[in-house]
């Protein structure tokens, strides 16, 4: 038995334990070093242990609902897609969402997990009101903004390293129906791209597909999806009668692993290109369903597969906003000169940020992935290198290869997490791969 | 309510759970049964969050079989489906060794779900209908030595499901029998089980759904299991007394 991250890379042996009740998991917690571990969607090793690996999936309850607050109460193996399928028929959907929906509780809280309306209404922590952490020795410990503050601001974003994350209650926001009016912007190069970013601040939802292999004129080209939740009002026909229902879609899924040769620039570049072209044509504004707007990718199963048996890697960095257009410059002509080009390539705006260890700061984020292989190894250092020199730091979910002092030199944060770590007699209870690695 | 209330008997099993959710997202209430209630509180809020039907929960014990009669007489409401997903495994080397512990397999398998299904079918029979699951085994239709009392026990159970359902084909009582094969659950946790031949407890609510719209008798949860027993069941007796399997 072997475990790994979403990215399949790097392959740990090793197997995890399923825990069935509270009463096990503290006995576990209290006499081993672990790590808890969701729905395996972090990339690299953030959810493999030094030595033990816990699954939480038997610990999948939801447990209350206030239907005014809109505040769930769940345990922390629950997955945000049965958090929607529950939900959104009543007229709720999460307050914040990354771009897949098989992530658990527990692993966004850990993650601190952002979504494309970071610019408004900030990460995934924001709409936690309190955590139930499994603490050294096996004692269950409620932290909030209130109540063990300490606790609760190093749990969010702490990957997991303050203890296991049993259970929460969070806020979900209140929609009228189950669509996204979505605006499309084709963007010529990065300057348009970042300009458009700038002037549509109070849209609801941003985010751009960047196109990473277009140089010179167009580096930087980009799609500009933004979105808004339609009103009942906003709807007609169908749509208007059952605000909350949308088609059902086939679920495709890649049944092998691809050749890597497959993903190669040739590849890539055309695809971009038609992509481009593609979006350029559907300018304007459209109604797209909740699933296809916020998870296009969950469409494919095991769409991880198309990277080759070897494996991916996601380089995601911010940027600080003074800062971001020389350096996404700098990582784009990198990125393009290395010919290494990326199907997903993302930027998206974050806004104001404060928190203990969480991933965002004010500026802007490039999330792109890549095959495994020396070539992209060597161009990922490269970007490392970018990215400190731009004051940026890099998001540890998506890292499964960093060395200990880039993360430390880009993030003085890092340090102060290891020392609290240390002196609350953490480091001796929750082990990563990931903190072991990044000396956390 | 359009949808009959159905109940679970042996509900913390990893099958009985998987059921649970699965007649529950249907729109189903679901009365869940097991020897401690308590041990299911929190999945008892987490489906009625879920699906939005009523979930209760009742104190069961498969063995006390002069308790069944009541505890049928204290359900909110006699059940439109009634599905048995009792069992014990056991250990069989031990079974070999220790009388007590076959016997208690044996009741666990047999005579506690025999018990509490003749209980049931009779109130189904006075009212003209209902729908009976029982959860059997592939091990009920071929002694092998790797189980055999938990098989004979199975095997006694598959009797009885099939002598009831011939009783009650005519009186609108349905009786659906379920030869599961491997499934993953904390029963076989430990255990290495061929992935193919493995169903999660999740395919096997789905194929009792099915099964019982469809009308069927007899289901295997994976359809290669068909294939397999048919053949291990051919096999002539002094070839397969010999074989280790």
């Amino acid at each position: 038995m072997t475990l790994a991250g979403w990215g399949r890379f790097p392959v740990f042996p090793g197997t995890t334990e399923a825990p069935r009740n509270e009463a096990e998991l503290c006995t576990i917690v209290a006499d081993q070093v672990v790590i808890a571990r969701g729905n395996g969607r972090a990339y690299g090793d953030s959810a493999i242990g030094s030595d033990k690996t816990i699954s939480m999936r038997h610990f999948n309850h939801m447990l209350a609902f206030d239907a005014n607050l809109g505040v769930l109460v769940a345990e922390a193996g629950v997955l945000l897609a049965d958090v929607i399928s529950t939900f959104l028929p009543r007229g709720w959907f999460p307050a914040v969402t990354p771009g897949t929906k098989f992530v658990t509780l527990g692993g966004m809280i850990a993650a601190d997990v952002h979504g494309k309306n970071h610019h408004k209404e900030g990460s995934f922590g924001a709409c936690v009101d309190w955590i139930d952490v499994i603490t050294p020795g096996g004692t269950i410990e409620r932290c909030s903004r209130q109540e063990n503050a300490e606790l609760f601001n190093w749990t969010i974003g702490g990957m997991g390293l303050t203890g296991i994350i049993l259970r929460a209650a969070l806020r979900l926001r209140p929609v009228q129906s189950a669509w996204i009016r979505q605006t499309l912007h084709p963007l010529h190069n990065l300057d348009a791209a970042l300009d458009a970013f700038e002037t549509t601040q109070d849209a609801t939802y941003s985010v751009a597909w960047i196109d990473c292999l277009s140089q010179g004129e167009s580096l930087g080209r980009s799609l500009l999806m933004l979105g808004e939740h339609a009103t009942g009002a906003e709807l007609t026909g169908d749509r208007a009668r059952y605000p909350f229902e949308t088609p059902r879609k086939r679920k495709l899924s890649v049944p092998f692993d691809c050749p890597a040769r497959m993903l190669n620039s040739l590849s890539v570049r055309t695809f971009n290109g038609l992509y481009y072209w593609n979006g350029s044509r559907q300018r304007g504004e459209t109604l797209v369903d909740w699933d296809s707007y916020f998870y296009p990718l969950d469409a494919i199963l095991g769409w991880n597969r198309i990277y080759g048996r070897k494996g991916f890697i996601q380089f995601q960095c911010v940027l600080p906003l003074e800062q971001s257009k020389a350096g996404l410059t700098a990582l784009l002509q990198a990125t393009s000169a290395a010919k290494a080009g990326s199907f997903l390539a993302v930027l998206k705006r974050f806004g104001l940020q404060d928190s203990a260890f969480s991933f965002p700061m004010l500026g802007y984020t490039l999330a792109l992935d890549f095959p495994v292989n020396q070539r992209t190894l060597s161009l990922m250092t490269q970007l490392d290198r970018i990215t400190i020199e731009h004051g940026g730091r890099f998001y540890l979910a998506k890292d499964s290869r960093m060395p200990a002092d880039t993360l430390h030199r880009s993030d003085p944060r890092a340090t102060a997490f290891a020392t609290h770590r240390e002196a609350s007699g953490l480091s001796g209870s929750f082990r990563s791969k990931q903190s072991e690695r990044l000396c956390l | 309510m359009t949808n009959g209330a159905v109940l679970i008997l042996g509900a913390r099993s990893d099958i009985g759970l998987a059921i649970a959710h699965k007649f529950a997202k249907d729109g189903h209430p679901v009365q869940l049964a097991l020897r401690d209630p308590a041990q299911l509180e929190t999945a008892q809020k987490d489906l009625n969050l879920r699906y939005n039907v009523p979930v209760t929960l009742h104190a069961f014990d498969a063995l006390a079989v002069d308790t069944h009669a009541a505890f049928i007489d204290e359900l909110p409401k006699l059940p439109q489906i009634a599905v048995c997903a009792v069992g014990l495994m056991g250990d069989q080397i031990e079974n070999e060794q220790d009388v007590t512990a076959a016997v208690t397999v044996m009741r666990s398998n047999y005579e506690g779900p025999a018990s509490i299904l003749a209980l049931l079918a009779n109130r189904f029979d006075q009212r003209g209908s209902g729908q009976i699951v029982g959860i059997s085994s592939v091990a009920g239709l071929r002694g092998r030595a790797t189980n055999y009392v938990y098989g004979s026990a199975k095997a006694g159970f598959t009797a009885f499901l099939s002598g009831l359902r011939n009783r009650m084909a005519s009186r609108n009582v349905h009786v659906l029998t379920v030869l599961p094969g491997f499934v993953a659950t904390r029963m076989t946790e430990g255990m290495d089980l061929p992935a193919r031949l493995t169903a999660a407890p999740e395919e096997v609510a789905q194929a009792i759904a099915r099964g019982l719209n469809k009308g069927r008798n007899v289901i295997y949860v994976r359809s290669i299991w068909r294939l397999i027993m048919t053949i291990i069941v051919l096999i002539p007796e002094t070839i397969f007394k010999k074989l280790r399997i």
